[in-house]
């Protein structure tokens, strides 16, 4: 009590008083540094992934002559760098892997927010994540030795079995799982008094879904597909097994067709013996490809971004 | 008074219950209320969620367009009971409700009863504002549109809006979104949109705990505007209010279980609110009323 009672700030009051322990306000100084430094290394990664693939893809635009860019196929060994193969084939298994994972990851999304009971719920969620964690070479397996001849060779006599269709249908079961999740968050996000404003207007569940919960959640709804789409397109194991093509294709537009992806075409680049002996601009092509899967990335998600902000319903 | 075309027969706890409260008995012949349709039977309702029983044996006559309105302390079951005339607690998995509600003779929990068509009929204004993360006329043309009701939709959203006294506050921006607008034009917005699907009886729950005094007094003259076309029935907290705006009065209050720690809710008095609040019957509600307890 007398401690307290000395301590009460009197009249001879300095500045000095109310300055602090300075050893306490060097720590605080340090750990704020430390923990500024962890935030700031993913922007530093990003910034030397950047730099080295703009170094290489710098050296190949400069130097590729750019007939050979736009060609009949890509064969970087023999100095054919015809992108747009590379670009229509990653585009193919793209869409028809959203086009499998989208409905059914959405379906997924809306029973396990909207219609499954508690107990439900705890069965499925977990097997959904299970899927999720299957390493991509053994969807890549899965989808050449299952899907292709259960499926896919189902559809066409003499249908290969590594086709761009096949590869898609791997990549859907990827993004599933993706799919799936950030779509129920995003509904679960929505305000229970929303739907409940809907049923007591005498909505049924099919339309509250419809009309209030999917509308409120459009902007998690577009950032699951941006984020599929992404994951999709970036997707290498799966195409690099079950496409078919690797060390170089021809242009195709067929999905019941093998064909090359621009991750394909980089994976066989690099895993290949061309960083050392290669056509000159060989190993250089495959930043090249990866400046190019970088940029759509990008693009994509400034698109998203925009895209979100402007259509989204607040609540 | 007559009881409604197809209740059940009351148990022999429905009568204990009953005869335990004269005041009720009292209140359901009492002055006018002959006069009046009955709307709503309810009869020896319980409700639980799960093992707990939120409420019990209540027993409650609602007459047509009349305000009815449960007052009493938190927890006791006043919205639990409110949402049991709309069938909206069957939302809640765990909800079961036990004794019947007669909806103009009908038992609302009867097989073969949608909740639907229930909900279309039986209107709901809840605590907070909720309009749809949508434009103001989408808000009001939501009902009408799900309903699949006929006629021009822009005649419907102006004479809902003012019905809801909420018109020319809204008219030069109907396609804004009802976010934008005030807490208190936002529950009128509310109450706009429960009556574009012209239901009978509108369900308020706290409608007015999240708005200041002037927003509050508004919405107590909108329910005295439109009291002459529905039946309403209104949950608060505020006794004024109910002095105010409510012709019928049922006070709950919750009793702590004896064999756990839970408590449940019971309607003690219910009754003309002019009586509940000059001369009720029960010591309790009489502390309630003069904020002796509560």
């Amino acid at each position: 009590m007398a401690q307290l009672i000395t301590s009460q700030p009197g009249p001879g009051l300095t500045s000095a008083d109310l300055r602090g322990d300075p050893r306490r306000m060097r720590k605080e100084t340090v750990v704020r540094g430390l923990l500024f430094a962890a935030a700031a290394t993913s922007i530093i990664i990003s910034g030397l992934i950047v730099y080295s693939l703009v170094r290489e893809t710098w050296t190949f635009v400069s130097q590729v002559d750019w007939a050979l860019v736009w060609g009949d196929g890509w064969f970087p060994r023999r100095g054919q760098y015809d992108i747009k193969t590379l670009l229509v084939g990653s585009l193919i298994v793209t869409v028809v892997g959203l086009a499998v994972a989208g409905p059914i990851g959405l379906g997924a999304g809306i029973y396990l927010s909207e219609y499954a009971s508690a107990r439900v719920r705890k069965v499925i969620k977990p097997t959904i994540e299970v899927l999720a964690g299957v390493p991509s070479v053994v969807v890549g397996f899965f989808a050449l030795t299952f899907i292709s001849p259960e499926i896919i060779q189902r559809f066409r006599e003499a249908t290969p079995q590594q086709t761009m269709a096949a590869a898609g249908i791997g990549v859907a079961i990827l993004i599933i799982p993706l799919v799936a999740s950030i779509s129920e968050d995003a509904m679960r996000s929505v305000p229970r008094s929303l739907r409940e404003a809907s049923y007591g207007l005498g909505a049924r569940k099919v339309t509250t879904v419809g009309k209030v919960v999917l509308p409120a959640a459009v902007s998690g709804l577009v950032a699951a597909f941006i984020v599929a789409f992404s994951r999709a397109i970036g997707e290498t194991m799966v195409v690099f097994i079950a496409a078919g093509k690797s060390g170089g294709s021809l242009f195709e537009t067929n999905p019941l067709e093998p064909g090359l992806t621009m991750t394909a075409a980089m994976a066989s680049i690099a895993s290949g013996t061309d960083s050392v002996v290669g056509e000159a601009l060989t190993f250089q092509s495959l930043f090249f490809v990866g400046a190019i899967l970088f940029v759509i990335t990008l693009a994509l998600n400034i698109v998203a971004d925009r895209f979100v902000r402007r259509v989204r319903e607040r609540y | 008074m007559s009881r409604p075309r197809g209740t059940t027969v009351p148990t022999h706890e429905t009568v204990a219950a009953v005869s335990t409260r004269p005041d009720l008995r009292r209140g359901d012949e009492g002055e006018g209320a002959g006069s009046k349709p009955l709307v709503f039977g309810v009869e020896d309702v319980s409700v639980y969620y799960g093992g707990f029983r939120a409420v019990r044996n209540v027993d409650l006559a609602i007459g047509q367009q009349e305000i009815t309105a449960f007052i009493g302390p938190s927890g006791c079951g006043k919205t639990t009971m409110l949402r049991c005339f709309n069938r909206m607690n069957d939302l809640i998995p765990s909800a079961r409700i036990e004794g019947t509600i007669s909806y103009h003779g009908v038992n609302l929990y009867e097989d073969g009863v949608n909740p639907v068509e229930v909900r279309r009929r039986i209107g709901m204004v809840f605590q907070k504002p909720n309009p749809f993360p949508k434009s103001i006329y989408d808000n009001i043309a939501y009902g009408p549109r799900i309903a699949r009701l006929d006629g021009d939709m822009d005649e419907l959203v102006e004479q809902a809006l003012r019905r809801a006294a909420l018109w020319d506050e809204v008219k030069d921006r109907l396609k804004d979104l009802a976010m934008g607008l005030s807490g208190g034009q936002q529950q009128r917005l509310c109450i706009a949109r429960a009556l574009a699907v012209d239901p009978e009886v509108i369900l308020m729950d706290e409608p007015c705990s999240a708005l200041d005094p002037i927003a509050t007094g508004r919405i107590e003259d909108l329910m005295e505007e439109i009291k002459s076309s529905y039946t309403i029935i209104i949950v608060t907290h505020n006794m004024q209010q109910a002095a105010r705006v409510s012709d019928r009065c049922a006070f709950f209050t919750a009793e702590v279980n004896e064999t756990s720690d839970t408590r449940t809710g019971i309607l003690v008095e219910f009754d003309r609110t002019e009586k509940m609040f000059s001369n009720p019957a029960d010591e309790r509600t009489e502390n309630y009323v003069t904020g002796r307890f509560g």
